[in-house]
């Protein structure tokens, strides 16, 4: 065990995969940069340590990297995407919702597109409307990809070694403002299976169902409310395509309460997915309605005070766990 | 150069199927048996066989949704090709992709596509991997002069020219981009692929031998690592953007007169190096054709319909952890 961050958790995965097979490449635009290995320095050293027909700098187009990742997937590589930014998915959806989604089903399943696509998400960094959405549900919504987001380095390195090793496309979610955050990781490789939430504490009044850097925030707001008499259970899906129904379910059967916290705009959001999961399979285990805390339905501001405000708080997710908490 | 026996009988049996396939294809439309939108290639059968037959199996081409033409010249199984257009249970893609998702990975056909300009970067991934493995393979994308317009070419003839893919930019300018006359000069497509940097040439794609010399020249300097190449063949579209477009916008003569002067076929048959082909012969072939096409509709008219429960299979390799 080594206690690492986690970016080191990625660039250490990505290096072991590369390492275990030899099909895994990496591409997209400054990961071979010997200087910097990507704006945080994601990809640092796999270019010398690989060469550069398997860790691949590309122009900056965001459909000819994708598409070409979702390509070579299909010819028998198993690529690794970068997706600079989540917010970039503009310039590409076609090759992921078009393409890429709907090889495997639109060729009779005779088609395998084994591809990750790594991403940045989230606010937290000034980095303003065009660099700084969650988007995720975008993806979700989407039949034939899977989408993770984890929140610790542990799972980040287990989850994006089965992403690579997985034979379905999957879109791996980074949140930016969590790179540094550091845990104790093994230092052998492993696997964690898609489709299974993670309980971060027990707990038996309230369940607070939270997403990627909002799982912090839940974590913290479960440790000050604990010292207020109420336990909050935690739970992180880790991943959202395939969500782990039953582990929600599960615990709000014992709860009765649930807060959904999610750094994504509100509408049509995971935390409305989780909303109507709970009412449609959970309604008779709730003994107060569901909150949702989100962001609003705005783009990202640039300004830190708005940023601030934008996005969910340890206050407002104290607030409404002691709201449905009391109801 | 100097072409065998051989390769001119086959240039020609492909070709004919295409064209003979695809009226079937109308015809069968025409009565309401195939759903959906076909796009017929009439015209064209020269550049899709002309390419093709460079490649092997191994050797990728991305189509487009005026693809028929493109599948059987890369090999597709005419059976399961008709199965596919009726959407039957047993079509090349179980009925679920249709007339513009007939893919066969086995021939390294990596789909028809419904998107305008969607193929080209699929195909230079194609050509990423056949870098990476260094097998000395090679990629094609079929564009038409409407989606030679689109971001996502010249975004993949930079991508192949930055990465030196040996990737081939097979352009067939039909001069209408859906029901719009396209108003760029013959060649200026192929001049747009120079200017990235790579061997650009424009050809009459109505002659076999003119695309057939071209596409050699390209495919050998991709196997060879010479980087990517552009080939615009000049065609004419016969038929509408999809069936049942009777083009009213096309002046009548023009339309005439093109579907005459670029009827690769006739063109073919009537070059001096096909004197040697025996006219007994060539109906052997055109009855084999036939019965080829007789037995296939036939099969592909009764075959079965998918089953509702196929409508859940095959979103994933394995959703949940369940196996596949």
């Amino acid at each position: 065990m080594s206690k690492i961050s986690i970016r080191e958790a990625i660039n250490q995965t990505l290096r072991e995969e590369m390492t275990r097979d030899e099909r895994v490449v990496v591409m997209g635009e400054d990961v071979a940069n010997r200087e910097s290995g990507g704006v945080y320095g994601i990809t640092a050293g796999l270019a010398d340590e690989f060469g550069e027909l398997r860790v691949i700098d590309t122009p900056i187009t965001e459909s000819a990297i994708i598409g070409a990742a979702g390509g070579a997937a299909l010819t028998g590589l198993r690529p690794v995407a970068e997706l600079m930014f989540i917010d970039f998915l503009g310039v590409c959806l076609d090759q992921l919702m078009n393409q890429i989604a709907k090889f495997r089903y639109m060729f009779g399943g005779r088609a395998t597109t084994p591809v990750t696509i790594r991403t940045m998400i989230g606010a937290g960094a000034g980095t303003g409307p065009q660099h700084s959405a969650i988007l995720y549900p975008l993806l979700v919504a989407i039949p034939g990809i899977k989408v993770v987001a984890p929140s610790n380095a542990y799972d980040a390195k287990g989850l994006l070694a089965q992403a690579i090793r997985d034979d379905d496309p999957v879109v791996f979610c980074e949140h930016k403002a969590i790179y540094t955050e550091e845990c104790e990781v093994p230092d052998e490789s492993y696997t964690i299976p898609f489709g299974q939430a993670r309980t971060v504490c027990e707990g038996t009044d309230v369940t607070v169902v939270a997403f990627s850097r909002m799982v912090l925030l839940a974590g913290q707001a479960a440790n000050a409310l604990a010292a207020e008499g109420i336990s909050v259970e935690v739970i992180d899906p880790r991943t959202l395509s395939p969500l782990d129904d039953e582990a929600i379910l599960a615990s709000i059967r014992k709860t009765g309460r649930v807060v959904v916290v999610d750094e994504s705009n509100p509408y049509c959001s995971m935390a409305s997915e989780v909303s109507s999961i709970v009412v449609e399979k959970g309604f008779d285990y709730l003994d107060a309605p569901i909150r949702k805390v989100t962001a609003p339905h705005t783009p990202v501001p640039a300004s830190p005070v708005l940023e601030k405000e934008y996005v969910p708080s340890v206050a407002e997710i104290e607030s409404a766990i002691r709201e449905v908490a009391a109801y | 150069m100097n072409y065998s026996l051989e390769t001119l009988y086959e240039a020609y049996r492909t070709m004919k199927l295409i064209r003979e396939f695809e009226e079937r294809m109308r015809a069968e439309y025409q009565r309401g048996k195939l759903p959906g939108f076909i796009h017929m290639y009439r015209n064209q059968e020269a550049i899709a066989v002309g390419a093709c037959m460079h490649l092997g199996n191994e050797d990728y081409i991305a189509s487009t949704h005026r693809g028929h033409g493109h599948c059987i010249a890369k090999g597709c199984d005419i059976e399961d090709m008709l199965l596919e257009l009726a959407c039957k249970q047993e079509g090349i893609c179980k009925g679920k992709g249709g007339s513009m998702h007939i893919a066969d990975m086995s021939k390294g056909m990596l789909g028809a596509n419904a998107i305008v300009g969607g193929g080209p970067p699929i195909a230079a991934g194609a050509a990423l991997t056949a870098r990476t493995l260094g097998n000395g393979k090679v990629s094609m994308a079929f564009i038409g002069d409407g989606a030679s317009d689109q971001g996502t070419v010249a975004e993949s003839l930079n991508l192949a020219f930055v990465l030196q893919l040996p990737m081939i930019f097979m352009y067939e300018n039909n001069h209408y981009a859906e029901f719009t006359r396209n108003p760029k000069p013959d060649g200026r497509i192929a001049e747009r692929a120079g200017a990235y940097g790579m061997p650009a040439v424009t050809v009459d794609g109505s002659d076999f031998f003119a695309v057939y010399e071209a596409v050699g020249e390209a495919v050998q300097r991709g196997r060879e690592g010479g980087g990517p190449s552009a080939i615009e063949a000049v065609a004419s579209r016969y038929y509408g953007h999809f069936e049942g477009d009777a083009q009213q916008y096309r002046d009548g003569e023009e339309l005439e007169s093109s579907r005459r002067s670029y009827d690769p076929l006739t063109k073919f048959l009537a070059d001096d190096r096909c004197s040697d082909l025996d006219s007994s012969k060539i109906k052997q072939i055109d009855d084999d054709i036939q019965d080829l096409l007789n037995a296939g509709v036939e099969r592909a008219l009764s075959a079965a319909d998918p089953t509702p429960d196929q409508l859940y299979k095959d979103v994933y390799v394995s959703y949940r952890g369940e196996s596949a």
